[in-house]
């Protein structure tokens, strides 16, 4: 009974955060909100007893994700900015479809399968040594495969991050910098100039 | 010696006999979170005596020494003043996560230490990832540095907290892959059987990770990582009060200061202590015949020496500059312990065929060469410093 309780309340605590992370109107609360969220799936791990998988949970996406969105909210939108246009995008109809989309691809194979019929054991454990022995000799290919495809997507993003030409000495007496009306009263940044 | 050993053991069984038995795990839990608060709330006091009293004998100065004997009785002086001073919280601030953040940064480090082997069956609970419960609670103080900085709404703030993060993120990545030699060579995740891994003596000297090369290595760059990773001088850079007042910390007074004062000591002690553990035998005697010592001494000995260390170097090297501090940690620290991982494996694999002794000149060989190597292909490209303002 009192795990149930405790299933109870981790449910309401992590939907009331996810929900939070989509309805609050200042990104950077939305961001604390789904780090919150986190680490609520973290906790229901827990009562799964899979320790591994909710300190793994723990580490990588309270520490690292929520951190890395914040990064890129603070870096995009700057800080200053109090969101006054509505939160909700006009194109709902299509992020309903591509949401039910999504869920239908989940659900099917996991209710099509066979694990459900599974008799659950009586002491639900996974010890670290048996997920990395699984990971490494029956799941060596996904687990490489996954590898390659963060590494592709890491040296997409420095592709992407570096200036595409080469910097020159005297940039300030550049001709084609047409960006500030007036050049004398506002300096060109090195910035300004590569993406003319 | 046994009896001694074992006295907090003994004393808790002794506590819980009088507790019904419906209650006794709870009970088990409450007493160990009592000691764990008392023991390092009482630390946290020292170490902040014993710091200023250090920084004042290396700067040539006396330190504080007006309240109590020698001023060892500033802590109290200290508490009460940070308890009855005004708690100022700015008008434009984000009144919600200015409150949380000294929160979110405190409560997760105490948890940390329900991990770490104090003695001989002395840790509070038993877990079979320890290792990865500890990073993991560890790693909500970069949320709590961010949510300080950002609330305060101040740019100073905002700039320490970045400081803070990108920091923090670049040094954890050092600080946990210089723990994977220890983990590869005890082949578990489990502190209190990585104490026992090292529990063994050769010729009367304990086998700690500390006297093979892998485990020296791993120490030193384990070390550096922790400094950076609890946010202390020479890599003080989110608080640098001469360069943005004080950081993260600028809008904050009172108590609140205090707790965001309190937590960075305690991140402290937390590393200090899986240092020990991980590196230095744990509560493991040093010598085979320093055996009737409690292991919890030996433990909190260890414990201290490291934190003297800390003190001095703080004292000692100047605060590095922001560029040096993320070059430092990415072009240097990381490929070294990346070296060091490949040179636990050499470790391993060579024990059935190479003699102690050589083996350790190997290993010893191939860390100092790629060091070596690293550090000269590193300032290949910079020319002698040249100084504009002062010749």
């Amino acid at each position: 009974m009192p795990n149930k309780i405790t299933f109870c309340l981790t449910v309401v605590f992590t939907l009331s955060a996810a929900v939070a992370a989509i309805r609050l109107r200042n990104p950077v609360h939305c961001a604390l909100s789904a780090a919150l969220a986190f680490a609520g799936l973290a906790v229901a791990f827990l009562g799964l007893d899979a320790e591994f998988i909710a300190f793994a949970q723990i580490l990588v996406y309270v520490g690292a994700i929520s951190i890395l969105s914040i990064f890129a909210v603070l870096l995009t939108r700057g800080t200053e900015v109090e969101p006054t246009a509505a939160v909700f995008s006009r194109s709902w109809i299509t992020g309903i479809a591509i949401t039910l989309g999504t869920a239908a691809a989940i659900l099917v194979p996991i209710f099509s399968s066979s694990i459900l019929y599974k008799i659950a054991p009586a002491v639900a454990s996974a010890p670290v040594q048996m997920i990395g022995t699984e990971l490494m000799t029956h799941y060596l290919l996904p687990m490489e495969v996954m590898g390659l495809l963060l590494t592709s997507a890491l040296i997409g993003a420095v592709v992407i991050a570096m200036s595409d030409r080469p910097e020159k000495k005297d940039d300030s007496s550049h001709p084609s910098v047409t960006r500030y009306p007036s050049a004398e009263s506002k300096p060109a940044t090195k910035r300004d100039l590569t993406t003319v | 010696m046994n009896s001694l050993d074992q006295i907090f053991v003994t004393l808790k069984q002794w506590l819980l006999s009088y507790v019904p038995t419906d209650f006794q795990p709870v009970g088990s839990a409450l007493l160990s979170i009592v000691a764990i608060i008392a023991v390092f709330g009482t630390a946290f006091a020292l170490t902040t005596i014993l710091e200023r009293k250090g920084l004042g004998r290396i700067q040539n100065r006396p330190g504080p020494n007006r309240v109590g004997p020698c001023g060892f009785l500033q802590p109290m002086a200290d508490a009460v003043k940070m308890l009855t001073k005004e708690d100022i919280v700015p008008y434009a601030a984000d009144k919600v996560l200015h409150y949380l953040a000294p929160i979110v940064l405190t409560v997760p480090i105490w948890l940390a230490f329900a991990v770490l082997p104090f003695g001989r069956n002395m840790s509070a609970i038993e877990l079979d990832a320890s290792i990865v419960f500890f990073f993991a609670v560890g790693s909500a103080s970069e949320l709590a540095v961010f949510m300080a900085g950002w609330s305060s709404h101040n740019k100073y703030s905002l700039i320490g907290a970045m400081r803070g993060i990108a920091q923090m993120i670049s040094y954890e990545v050092p600080l946990v892959l210089s723990t994977v030699p220890v983990l590869m060579l005890s082949g578990t995740l489990n502190l209190n059987e990585i104490v026992n891994a090292q529990s063994g003596f050769s010729f009367g000297v304990g086998q700690w990770n500390v006297f093979t090369p892998w485990g020296a290595a791993g120490f030193l760059l384990f070390m550096i990582a922790a400094t950076a990773e609890s946010n202390r001088a020479p890599f003080d850079l989110p608080e640098g009060e001469s360069e943005i007042i004080a950081g993260f910390l600028t809008e904050y007074s009172g108590f609140k200061y205090a707790l965001f004062f309190l937590g960075e000591y305690l991140g402290l002690f937390a590393v200090t202590g899986l240092a020990v553990t991980l590196f230095l035998g744990g509560w493991n005697a040093p010598l085979a015949f320093l055996n009737v010592v409690p292991s919890w001494l030996w433990f909190f000995a260890k414990f201290g020496a490291l934190i003297a260390v800390f003190i001095w170097a703080r004292g000692t090297v100047p605060r590095l500059r922001f560029d040096q501090l993320l070059n430092f940690a990415w072009k240097f620290i990381v490929p070294l312990t990346l070296v060091n991982i490949a040179v636990a494996g050499i470790w391993y694999f060579s024990s059935d065929h190479l003699a102690y002794a050589v083996r350790w000149l190997i290993c010893a060989g191939i860390f100092l060469g790629f060091y070596e190597l690293l550090g000269r292909f590193l300032s290949l490209k910079r020319a002698p410093r040249t100084y504009r303002y002062a010749e």
